[in-house]
């Protein structure tokens, strides 16, 4: 079995205010009080994922997911700690991001799937499905700049997913579009799971973990606070609904995710 | 590992890793790694293009109009107002070719040192090699110096089809001068592209220290006043002479002019407008100093992608 993403005892170091003016610098310089202006996002993480699995990444707001995936796809490097992985990354950490307002659809899918690493013949070869997965039309050539926030999303989306990967990084794919799309999503992201691409999965629904993951790790202020079974991990979370709902639309909207992944 | 029970999809052969190595995710090779993602520079570079124009109605004349009209004014003041000639022929000449290489640089230095911050969407999302972006804005400055290129061969053909000086034929020195002078700009504007790019992330007020030292880049040049008012030392102590000549632009536009300019010249170009005496053009062993530079250009340049590389690996978290 082969080892697809191992990371070792990774920390990551944030300040809280990355620019801070001069006169500020020389207050607090003054003031004596150098403390207190890092937190640490992530803080000795290890784990390792071989190929082909499915990981559930869980954990509440500001507990250093987005922080770990951008480690793992390359954005960031850790400071200390090593990240390693082997083949090609691609990932909804970042749907949409390298889109050039100006430029239309097709422009864009070609630019992106480039920042991807795709090279022009494996675009042009995949162009037609990108298009339909995404489903925006006529829009195909005009600036994204006016599209609807749905179609834009779209766009990013089918990019990546269409990117022939090894790693596939997945952060709140349930965020975008309407329903019929977002179970076109689930069922894409089924397919490549089963086609054996190493996925890395984030979301706060238990039931879409449930239905896409093998494992799941939980990260809690930083650390790892639970690495093993999904089920397991959504009790170590309190996410299984014991815990009393603040409101009930947060329960709604995790039946209408539990729906969703049940459909596919 | 858990292979789906149904319709179980064997692995593809492009997804058997075993051979390859386990490898840090942002690992790079620097400013080679440019090269291995041409394709990526190419439509970025062809990005920036359209969309500099896009919805304007007259699109790429845009820039024909802008540097021929800032052409006009400089010629005006300096060539016209101020004591028009100062002892050169074709003084029009003289000046623009000398402007199409300085705007080619002052354009990629500050679009260079804005490219990070400026992409910042994409930077703090996507992994991909960052020189990508000052190299992609040094060439797309580049491919703005082109319409100005057309408009200097054309004004260098119309002065020898019409001028009492000998028709414009390009020679093989004075070309390969006018390549090595656009060598020039191009290794020192990437230089320092890379280097001003992720300090402006780090240090923010820089790009505006840059602007500032920028607009000065135009009157150090031999371009709006002929360069024997530098070296005859009535003016400015000869001493700052060497210091003026070691400015890799006011080589580089001296290149140009060789290329361009000198070949339009009918007798001396420079003359004594009170004596008559030959005047120098450019300074002595032009050719030997542009070579000298373009291999102190090159040093810089990787001195520029260490500070880059040393500096980039916390640019994504300060943007």
């Amino acid at each position: 079995m082969t080892t697809s993403i191992v990371v070792e005892n990774v920390s990551k170091t944030f300040r809280y205010q990355s620019h801070p003016t001069l006169k500020k610098v020389l207050q607090n310089r003054l003031r004596g009080d150098r403390s207190n202006q890092t937190f640490k996002a992530l803080d000795a993480v290890s784990f390792e994922v071989p190929q082909g699995q499915s990981i559930g990444l869980m954990g509440l707001n500001g507990s250093g997911k987005s922080t770990l995936l951008k480690l793992v796809s390359g954005v960031m490097v850790p400071d200390e700690g090593q990240v390693l992985t082997r083949g090609r990354i691609s990932g909804l950490i970042a749907t949409g991001a390298g889109f050039h307002n100006e430029l239309s659809g097709r422009e864009n899918i070609y630019m992106n799937a480039a920042m991807l690493g795709m090279t022009k013949d494996e675009t042009d070869s995949k162009f037609d499905d990108i298009a339909s997965f995404a489903d925006v039309g006529r829009f195909l050539d005009t600036p994204v700049g006016n599209y609807s926030s749905g179609m834009f999303a779209r766009l990013g989306f089918s990019v990546a997913v269409h990117v022939d990967c090894d790693i596939f990084i997945a952060d709140e794919v349930l965020a975008v579009g309407d329903r019929p799309f977002k179970r076109k999503c689930l069922k894409r992201m089924k397919e490549i799971r089963e086609s054996g691409i190493t996925m890395f999965y984030v979301s706060h629904s238990a039931g879409s973990v449930k239905k896409m993951c093998d494992r799941a790790i939980v990260l809690d202020k930083g650390k790892v606070g639970f690495d093993g079974d999904v089920d397991e991990a959504i009790k170590y979370l309190h996410y299984d609904g014991d815990d009393e709902e603040p409101d009930g639309e947060e329960s709604s909207e995790d039946e209408r995710d539990d729906a969703l992944a049940n459909d596919i | 590992m858990s292979q789906p029970v149904t319709d179980a999809v064997p692995v593809e052969v492009r997804h058997d890793l075993a051979q390859v190595p386990l490898a840090p995710p942002s690992r790079t090779s620097g400013v080679l790694e440019v090269f291995r993602r041409r394709y990526l520079l190419r439509l970025m570079v062809r990005r920036e293009i359209k969309a500099r124009y896009a919805g304007t109605a007259f699109g790429l004349a845009w820039s024909y109009i802008n540097p021929f009209t800032r052409f006009l004014t400089f010629y005006f003041v300096f060539g016209v107002l101020l004591g028009r000639g100062m002892g050169l022929q074709n003084f029009a000449i003289h000046l623009f070719a000398g402007m199409v290489l300085v705007t080619y640089f002052t354009e990629s230095v500050t679009a260079g040192t804005r490219s990070l911050l400026s992409n910042k969407g994409v930077i703090g999302k996507m992994a991909m090699p960052r020189e990508l972006f000052p190299v992609a804005s040094m060439l797309v400055s580049l491919w703005h110096a082109v319409p100005q290129l057309i408009i200097l061969v054309i004004a260098c053909v119309l002065t020898g089809w019409w001028g009492d000086g000998p028709l414009w034929v390009p020679d093989v020195v004075g070309m390969g001068a006018a390549l090595l002078g656009f060598l020039l700009i191009m290794v020192y504007g990437t230089a320092a592209g890379l280097m001003f790019s992720c300090i402006n992330v780090i240090f923010r007020d820089f790009q505006r220290i840059v602007q500032t030292f920028i607009n000065i880049v135009p009157f150090t040049v031999p371009m709006m006043y002929p360069y024997h008012l530098i070296a005859d030392g009535d003016r400015i102590p000869i001493k700052y002479h060497d210091l003026y000549v070691a400015n890799p632009v006011a080589e580089a536009v001296m290149l140009i002019q060789r290329g361009f300019w000198y070949p339009t010249c009918d007798g001396p170009c420079a003359v004594d407008p009170v004596t008559g005496a030959t005047l120098p053009n450019f300074v002595d062993d032009l050719y030997s100093r542009g070579f000298i530079m373009l291999g102190i250009g090159l040093v810089l340049l990787a001195m520029g992608q260490f500070v880059f590389s040393r500096l980039e690996k916390t640019i994504p978290e300060r943007l």
